[in-house]
């Protein structure tokens, strides 16, 4: 059985369409992410789900229970961490963990075994109100918080947003032991980069899905040559390069931009035309979830 | 030296007995993105707010766009551009207002804004967007005319305190694309940012860890000297040392 | 489920107890409002100057002119129509006129025969001077009393400043304000900083009914209310020595009842606003704003424009100050503002079942 299933679902705000007719399954135990930037309607779609409001159409289902008949029952089996830390920063580490146990009526006791790997690096400061910790302790605070309760399924809208890299890449390292303790796990970012640590992941842009697939699978479907160029002058190189023969698409991309090119592209001939740019440099590169997520968007 | 547009040294700040800010030394040249680099609690918001005349070192000196960051601060504030993502525009007021109103704040003259505003709004192809609110623009579009106000006094220098997170990947090249632009133009940007993919794109990064600069380098150079394959593995490489949070 | 309940109520008062500055906020305010007004207050009473209006000149009348030309504070400077009594005042000429009811001398006799009737006599006083004039009212009552008409019902009428901004007046009044701040501002910030931080969307996500979530922040700011109740009452009756003799029990439970009335209030503000400055400034400007001019509390109902009066009949602090004032001043049992709690409950319900039902456990 998957563990959740949605099947065209929309919500719209007016004339926003936050949600369009979204379908996606996740099976059970699977590490889904849903990557897009802001405003691709990941938040909205985590409310649905999480029961917290109601959608216009279609229909979605958790742990087998409806979304919107039997939301009871699903507020028992998910555990969610909305966007912002949704901690309460007057209270002391302990005090939030003791809340939340209280809120799900179950005692820290019970749950501790789940628990522990996470709450354990933060339990030296038990007794700091969680406004005081840093950005990477109150993920950790709120991660413990919504576990409490050894949730079926585990939502977590944005958990890495404003965190630094060292943090962010723990976080993930436990959603991993989290997985394989059979817990669902829906994540969202707006990272591309970190779309390679779930088993699924679904692009997202304004209100629809782009593209299912693993990982793996997203970059396979870039069939397209792709090279990286680099001069000293970039910006010029990028202008250039646009107006070349053969270039579906050109954008910067870090330290060098990132060409797309078509059949009509001629290596040799491209590298003969650009070598008055000093310090000239073209190679092929693999594509990146980045770079699929611009085609599809462009599509 | 007239390619030296930010020079610190020895630039410290201590609160009490922390020391926020230790001993740092750096130059950044003319025309450079300058990506400066650092986990939670580093010091990098402390030193920022001493390159920008808000705040006094304890010890150690600096000039920005050749102003004492000590004695000058005031000049200092009139030759820089300041954009963060948390605060920017103002959503209530259309975007010529913004502009109006931070062409104003930079000190610009009437016909020179009037001139400077119309460039801008043909520039982002934003003509048709001129008296809409900004609230309702899209969070891509908002910061690329949060860029271009910034620097609608052409700064020496842009700080940009996290200028991309969240936005799609189309509309942040985008917004690389207006930088690099402007550093064509001589202005020169200096970026604090968590994300490592937003270092590729600078042309020098520094990474600071518990308030000293650990490295400071090309991306490529960096890349090689920790025989890493990105920017995300140097930087923790090296954060990982870490002793302090925030 | 009772367990949770409790450790709902715990944190409510965590969130309390770690935000000192605002409980010695809402704890001191009170105190402070009653000890400056109970300073202001003196009871001297010199050479006050009276004229009477009286239809009939009557064996009562008379005898009433008689006590009061023999009293050295009042100076009976005679008898006056009834439209010359505004002038009088105006000018200055006196400071209370009293007006006998034309049936009077009747309406003693009836009420020695032991007819249900009152005899009337209308107090109308320059307000102007606080201090004077309310001594010279209750001076002039004990004074009237003591005349044959013992059974005589006084109507006080204060022209120019008729709330007499002394204390006496003044604790119904503070009392109607402050539990509207203390409940309803508190109560509605305290919904709506949820709402903000997201935590809200947490609660709302757990099987934790709506309602629970909200008794539970009602009960820490219902406790501290009461605590401000008891300290006004102690402050009002030991140190401005407010009589009280309306029974301290009635006092007491119409101010519970109005206690509720404010949390309710609250909770309506939090169902309407999204964030604490919003959820502030509605609780600060559209509620106290009328709760300080149309309640009587500043202005007497009777002396505002027909509209605000009409508008007043909603605040529901006018009720309660209105039941209050009788109460402690006047002296009256609780019975004998029936129609005011009524009228309070009424509002009370109506306010929690629309807040309840708008509070549903979903976002929107």
């Amino acid at each position: 059985m998957n563990a959740i299933e949605v099947r065209k679902i929309s919500k719209s705000y007016g004339k926003l369409k936050a949600v369009n007719e979204v379908s996606l399954e996740v099976q059970e135990g699977e590490l889904f992410g849903l990557i897009g930037p802001d405003g691709a309607g990941k938040t909205t779609l985590f409310r649905l789900l999480a029961t917290l409001i109601a959608p216009d159409s279609g229909s979605a289902s958790l742990a087998g229970y409806d979304i919107v008949k039997e939301y009871h029952a699903i507020r028992s089996c998910v555990g969610y961490m909305p966007g912002r830390f949704s901690l309460y920063p007057d209270l002391t580490v302990e005090e939030n963990l003791n809340f939340f146990a209280a809120l799900f009526n179950v005692t820290v006791e019970e749950s501790y075994d789940l628990v522990a790997p996470i709450y354990k690096q933060i339990e030296p400061f038990r007794e700091r109100r969680a406004g005081k910790l840093s950005g990477g302790m109150k993920q950790k605070l709120a991660l413990s918080c919504a576990l409490i309760h050894r949730p079926k399924v585990l939502f977590l809208d944005e958990p890495t947003t404003g965190v630094d890299a060292v943090s962010r890449k723990e976080f993930w390292d436990m959603l991993q032991r989290l997985k394989e303790k059979g817990i669902t796990i829906l994540v969202s970012t707006p990272y591309m980069d970190e779309a390679s640590r779930c088993d699924r992941i679904a692009l997202c842009n304004e209100g629809r899905i782009l593209g299912i697939d693993t990982p793996t699978g997203i970059v396979n479907g870039f069939r397209s040559p792709l090279y990286g160029i680099k001069a000293k002058n970039m910006f010029a190189l990028l202008e250039e390069a646009r107006k070349a023969r053969g270039v579906e698409d050109c954008y910067p991309f870090g330290e060098s931009h990132h060409l797309v090119a078509d059949s009509e592209f001629n290596l040799d001939n491209f590298k003969k035309d650009f070598d008055g740019f000093e310090g000239f440099f073209i190679e092929p590169v693999e594509p990146t979830i980045e770079d699929m997520f611009i085609k599809l968007m462009k599509q | 030296m007239k390619d030296i547009v930010i020079s610190v040294r020895n630039l410290t700040k201590k609160f009490g007995s922390f020391t926020a800010v230790d001993n740092v030394s750096f130059d950044v040249r003319r025309g450079e993105i300058f990506g400066f680099l650092g986990a939670n609690g580093a010091g990098k918001t402390t030193a920022m707010r001493m390159l920008c005349g808000l705040s006094y070192p304890t010890s150690g000196s600096g000039s920005v766009a050749g102003y004492d960051i000590i004695s000058q601060s005031e000049e200092i504030k009139r030759h820089i551009g300041y954009m963060s993502q948390k605060f920017s525009l103002y959503n209530d007021l259309t975007v010529w207002e913004n502009i109006d109103l931070f062409a104003g704040i930079y000190g610009l003259g009437r016909a020179d804004t009037k001139e400077r505003a119309v460039k801008l709004l043909r520039r982002l192809n934003f003509e048709q967007e001129r008296d809409t609110l900004v609230g309702s623009l899209p969070l891509g579009w908002k910061q690329k005319l949060a860029f271009a106000i910034a620097t609608i006094h052409n700064p020496e220098v842009v700080f940009l305190d996290e200028p991309t997170g969240g936005v799609d990947p189309i509309t942040r090249r985008q917004f690389w694309e207006l930088i690099y632009e402007a550093t064509e133009r001589g202005t020169t940007i200096f970026v604090t940012t968590h994300y490592m993919d937003e270092a590729e794109y600078c042309s020098r990064v520094s990474i600071m860890v518990d308030g000293e600069v650990r490295a400071l380098d090309t991306p490529a150079h960096l890349k090689q000297q920790f025989a890493a394959s990105s920017m995300d593995e140097v930087f923790r490489t090296l954060a990982r040392g870490a002793t302090r949070g925030e | 489920m009772k367990n949770n309940f409790i450790s709902f109520v715990k944190k409510e008062s965590l969130h309390i107890l770690r935000d000192k500055r605002t409980m010695l906020i809402v704890m001191l305010i009170p105190v402070i409002l009653m000890i400056l007004f109970g300073f202001a207050i003196s009871t001297e009473v010199n050479n006050v100057n009276v004229a009477i209006v009286a239809p009939h000149r009557s064996d009562g009348v008379k005898e009433a002119v008689e006590r009061l030309a023999s009293n050295d504070y009042f100076t009976f400077l005679g008898y006056i129509d009834e439209e010359q009594a505004d002038e009088y005042l105006r000018s200055g000429k006196v400071t209370a006129v009293i007006v006998f009811d034309t049936e009077y001398d009747r309406n003693v006799a009836l009420a020695k025969s032991g007819v249900p009737v009152k005899p009337v006599i209308e107090l109308i006083l320059d307000a102007s001077n606080v201090n004077t004039a309310g001594s010279a009212a209750a001076y002039l009552q004990s004074v009237l009393l003591g005349s044959a008409s013992e059974q005589a019902m006084f109507e006080t009428r204060m022209l120019f400043n008729p709330q007499m901004k002394s204390a006496y007046n003044f604790v119904p009044g503070i009392m109607g304000a402050i539990f509207i701040l203390v409940c309803a501002m508190m109560t509605s910030v305290s919904i709506v900083r949820e709402k903000e931080t997201g935590t809200m969307e947490v609660l709302l996500v757990s099987p934790v009914r709506p309602f629970k979530i909200i008794f539970a922040k009602m009960i820490p700011y219902f406790t501290i209310s009461c605590i401000v109740l008891v300290t006004i009452l102690m402050l009002a009756r030991y140190l401005l020595e407010v009589p009280m003799s309306g029974g301290v029990g009635g006092i007491f439970a119409l101010s519970l009842l109005y206690l509720v009335l404010s949390l309710s209030l609250g909770l309506f503000v939090s169902t309407i606003t999204k964030t604490q400055v919003a959820a502030l400034l509605i609780s600060a400007m559209v509620m106290l704003m009328p709760i300080l001019m149309l309640s009587g509390l500043l202005f007497p109902i009777e002396n505002l424009p027909k509209f605000f009066q009409a508008v007043s009949t909603i605040v529901p602090a006018r009720w309660y100050i209105d039941a209050i004032r009788k109460m402690m001043i006047q002296g009256l049992p609780i019975i004998a503002v029936w129609k005011d709690c009524i009228i309070l409950l009424a509002m009370t319900a109506l306010l929690l079942a629309v807040s309840l039902k708008k509070f549903n456990d979903k976002l929107e």
